[in-house]
């Protein structure tokens, strides 16, 4: 991909991207960033992913906790309906959503970073509570004893104990955040809130069918998250041994 | 150990935040669809209660609805079978091999960093026969003989699965790693001392233990492949009803402005994947049950 | 922990920011429009630009993309009560309907009739007859005129004049009937080694629009519309004659592979590049090949006949319509900003910018050379907008699929009729 994004159109036509490429030519590059204004969408999914991921684990770690270990009346209920979530699909639920949160004042920001955080919750509530469940209750218990509470327990010993799935929850979560676009579209009308996928589109959508371009904007699409998941996967490791320290 | 009501609340206190963010992005529009899968009409200005009539018209008439439903199905077999034992494996082998595991990882994980519309309109580049770069390439490595047209009618929806696997295997992958990854080593280190043997390991330790995650894995796979439809889209428009998928369907007819159609079908399919899903997980647990060496 | 804790505190200091920052709204008079048409951003810009000097008000296109997501966002916008001032409305005449039931589109037959008709006469009868709802009509919407055409559109046959000189064929002499087509097809195909047809078939509508031209054709607009109202079968030895079609056009050899899979832009870009000979597309083509194919050597024709007993029609209307939105306070300034968008100045910018047909008269010598032929065949227009009676969209996705499996090969024409006609039965019965 990068290989071909550094190509000229010519170039890609003769070899169908077979040869390493020969000279750097940035110019895809400086079009998809200037031309197609993917710099400003930039920000805006920065921090949308970031806000959104950040809510989805702090709240669905919760969730998944109590759903392995605390009780409540109600728990399985409550459990199946968000794994039911997951499995139908809503062709127009669209239209009540947006007319409830036009009715709050909230076509901005907030309102799609808290619809953006339920799209990613059951999935992530679902696979944090199978990694609690496997976990042994011994360290839990011995927190008990030392005086934590329930709140201390989830932050100081269950959460770092799943570090590899809250890992994995995040990478997912990023890169559906990422390349969401139908939502933001449907939602914003001011170009000024857009993320990056719309953008993305806008060139791909160009009367022009022009490889290299594509293969340039993927390429600065495609890296933050690539980075993001090699930061992750030191975290992993790291969580791994800290987990065998206690342990 | 008896949880008083205070406590109760508190700890009912922790899914509060979910709770409440699924009831307004979720249960609501939940409801709006049900309540319009009994209806006709664009949902603009006509609507009209027609009972179970959209219901009886997927279940009992309409030909293509089954026929979408088959190819889901055999994509999902595909993704179920091929997809996920080539992840296991591969996730096998990087979890032991740290060094050059890394860079497994990251070449594995490019692929779902791609959206599934992307990877539909590169692959349909490639794999189409006029000019065919994937046939190109094919002849170039001296295996003319193999170039075939891969999107004609015999084998479209082979090759629609075996790109939805192709893109899939990724997340299979990343999960089941960190599945491996929470395994304590010194479960193996004590089957070791106990002088089992690779496989013995293997069948006593890793699968055992990594049962529930192989279940998360199963279990979004089928929901992945059975809603996964923007890549079919791209590749190949539906070719004629063969790679047509239900949900395709749903968003045809939502375009078509017959939004309680699209909301029944989407129902429907909600219905089909719960019983689905949950009898899968239903088996999972019971495997883990016979082999009895989990916690809890 | 302690960054853990201190990101939580940034973030929730950003996030009460942002949600602040976007709740300003503008109070200014300003006319906002939604559209999907992407080629015409630059073209609408500069517009925006000139109004604004000439009248002071701000105007602002407002792109949308895909076209799918930007229904989907007209319909909820409507619903709570969000929508701008202009927009266009994509999709079946029935939505437009629904629409105006729903009390969300201003009626402009007044503004149309003052002056003793003018604005309304500038235009062409075609493209504004797809904007209208008759007396009688099977909506049930109330007469009028519900939105303001900025081009005309038609979809004919393309051919490559390049490839018919060096076949050896007169490249001022496009084929007449279906069999002159196929033969040179055929051809062009054997001699210059590329394909003899390429079309958007992957998506169904022009699989459709042209079983249409060639059901009128075969069996006049009479019995067509009977075949909507019921009284014909799909199974009639007429329909099945129309449906052989596509299969005759496989068995000659001359379809572009994986046609049934392929986009209208995928086809367009295949076209352009000389890779075959014939097309079926919009006039709206004629701007994206310019972006192609710039040296492309081509031209329209129209429907190859099969049958001298009905005259050919040929599929065509406004191109896009802009609607004012019923509840905008600014609606006055909406209508006159149309008004002036379809004045002569305004229409021949556009036309030149995006090579499309005008809306309205009188501005013949500005048409793209390429298009001009085509003013001839506007008096032999028909479009499902204009027709009294309309095929229900299940039907319509029956037989785009249908014709999709006869090209592919996978069902006869009899069959594919016969699944057809069970669909219409049902769809009678409701």
């Amino acid at each position: 991909m990068l290989n071909v994004s550094l190509k000229t159109e010519q170039e890609f036509r003769s070899d169908f991207g077979l040869k390493p490429v020969t000279r750097f030519n940035v110019d895809n590059y400086k079009t998809a960033l200037v031309d197609g204004n993917l710099g400003s969408y930039f920000v805006n999914s920065v921090f949308y992913t970031i806000v959104t991921v950040f809510l989805i684990v702090i709240i669905s770690s919760l969730a998944a906790y109590s759903f392995s270990r605390l009780n409540f009346p109600g728990k399985n209920v409550i459990f199946f309906m968000f794994l039911a979530a997951m499995m139908i699909p809503l062709p127009a639920g669209f239209v009540p959503v947006y007319i409830l949160l036009n009715k709050l004042h909230l076509i901005n920001r907030t309102g799609y970073i808290l619809a953006m955080t339920n799209m990613g919750l059951s999935l992530s509530i679902y696979m944090l509570r199978t990694f609690f469940d496997q976990l042994p209750r011994d360290l839990e218990d011995a927190a008990r004893i030392d005086g934590c509470n329930r709140l201390q327990i989830w932050w100081n010993v269950g959460l770092p104990l799943v570090a590899p799935a809250l890992a994995v929850v995040i990478i997912f979560n990023t890169l559906n955040v990422w390349n969401e676009f139908v939502l933001a579209s449907l939602m914003f009308t001011e170009d000024k809130l857009m993320p990056l996928q719309v953008g993305l589109m806008e060139i791909y959508n160009r009367n022009i069918i022009q490889h290299t371009l594509i293969m340039a904007a993927l390429a600065v699409a495609a890296l933050p998250i690539i980075l993001l998941y090699l930061r992750m996967q030191k975290q992993i490791i790291k969580g791994l041994t800290a987990g065998a320290v206690v342990g | 150990m008896h949880d008083s009501l205070s406590d109760k609340f508190k700890n009912f206190s922790f899914v509060l935040p979910a709770f409440l963010i699924f009831c307004i992005f979720y249960v609501y529009p939940f409801i709006y669809t049900f309540v319009l899968s009994f209806q006709r009409g664009d949902a603009i200005s006509s609507l009209e209660f027609v009972g179970w009539s959209n219901f009886k018209e997927i279940l009992f008439y309409d030909k293509d609805w089954w026929q979408s439903m088959y190819n889901s199905a055999f994509i999902t077999f595909w993704a179920l079978t091929f997809q996920n034992i080539l992840a296991f494996c591969l996730a096998l082998g990087v979890d032991r091999a740290t060094r050059t595991g890394k860079i497994y990882r990251v070449i594995f994980f490019i692929l779902p960093v791609l959206s599934e519309i992307i990877i539909g309109l590169l692959m349909r580049e490639i794999l189409v026969s006029d000019p065919g770069i994937f046939n190109q390439w094919l002849k170039k490595a001296g295996l003319g003989f193999f170039a075939i047209d891969w999107l004609g009618k015999d084998r479209v929806l082979l090759t629609t699965a075996l790109v939805h696997c192709w893109k899939g295997f990724g997340w299979a992958f990343v999960i089941l790693l960190a599945g491996l990854q929470t395994i304590p080593e010194q479960l193996y280190e004590a089957a070791r001392i106990d002088g089992a043997n690779a496989w013995q390991t293997f069948c006593r330790v890793t699968f055992p233990l990594l049962m529930p995650v192989i279940a998360v894995v199963f279990v979004l796979t089928i929901l992945g492949t059975m809603q996964a439809f923007a890549m079919i889209l791209a590749l190949t428009r539906g070719a004629g009803g063969l790679t047509q998928v239900p949900v395709m369907r749903i968003y045809n007819h939502l375009r078509g402005n017959q939004v309680g159609l699209a909301c029944a079908e989407g129902v429907v399919l909600g219905i089909l994947l719960i019983i689905v899903s949950f009898t899968m997980l239903h088996i999972s647990k019971q495997i883990r049950k016979r082999w009895g060496v989990l916690p809890n | 922990m302690r960054p853990a804790l201190r990101l939580v505190k940034i973030l929730t200091v950003i996030l009460l920011l942002a949600s602040g920052c976007a709740q300003q709204k503008s109070t200014s008079k300003k006319i906002v429009i939604w559209h999907w048409m992407n080629d015409r951003k630059p073209a609408f810009e500069t517009l925006s630009k000139q109004y604004k000097e000439k009248t002071g008000i701000d105007v602002e296109f407002k792109l949308f993309f895909p076209p799918d997501i930007y229904s989907q966002k007209v319909i909820a916008a409507a619903r709570a009560g969000n929508l701008p001032e202009i927009f266009g409305i994509l999709g079946e005449k029935r939505t437009v309907g629904s629409f105006v039931k729903a009390g969300y589109i201003l009626d402009l037959t007044p503004y149309m009739e003052a002056g003793n008709n003018a604005w309304k006469d500038s235009f062409y009868n075609q493209a504004l007859e797809v904007t209208i709802f008759k007396p009688g009509n099977t909506y049930g919407v109330t007469p009028g005129i519900y939105g303001v055409p900025i081009d005309t559109t038609l979809i004919e046959f393309i051919y490559n004049k390049k490839l018919f000189s060096d076949a050896g064929i007169d490249p001022n002499q496009p084929p007449k009937t279906l069999a002159e087509f196929i033969a040179y097809a055929k051809k062009i195909k054997a001699s210059q080694k590329v394909n003899g047809f390429v079309c958007g078939w992957g998506e169904g509508w022009l699989l459709d629009c042209l079983a249409t031209e060639w059901a009128i054709n075969l069996m006049g607009e009479e019995k067509f519309f009977k075949t909507i109202q019921g009284t014909v079968p799909y199974t009639d030895k007429d329909w099945i004659t129309v449906f052989s079609l596509f299969a005759e056009l496989r068995d000659a050899g001359i379809l572009s592979p994986n046609i049934t899979t392929m986009i209208n832009k995928e086809a367009e870009d295949q076209f352009s590049k000389g890779q075959a000979a014939f097309s079926f597309n919009g006039s709206w083509t004629v701007n994206v090949y310019k972006q192609l194919g710039p040296d492309l050597n081509y031209g329209f024709f129209p429907l190859p006949k099969i049958s001298e007993k009905f005259p050919a029609k040929i599929w065509g209307g406004a191109g896009a319509a802009f609607i004012v939105n019923s509840h905008s306070p600014n609606k006055e300034e909406a209508v006159k900003l149309l008004q002036w968008l379809t004045e002569k100045p305004q229409q021949e910018f556009l036309i030149k910018e995006t090579n499309n047909l005008p809306a309205i008269r009188n501005c013949d010598e500005n048409i793209p050379t390429v298009l001009k032929p085509l003013l001839k065949d506007l008096t032999i227009l028909t479009h499902p907008n204009i027709w009294p009676y309309n095929e229900d969209s299940r039907v319509i996705e029956v037989i785009d699929k249908g014709l999709q499996q006869i090209v592919m090969g996978i069902k006869t024409p009899e069959e594919v009729a016969h699944e057809i006609q069970a669909v219409k039965k049902r769809v009678l019965a409701k």
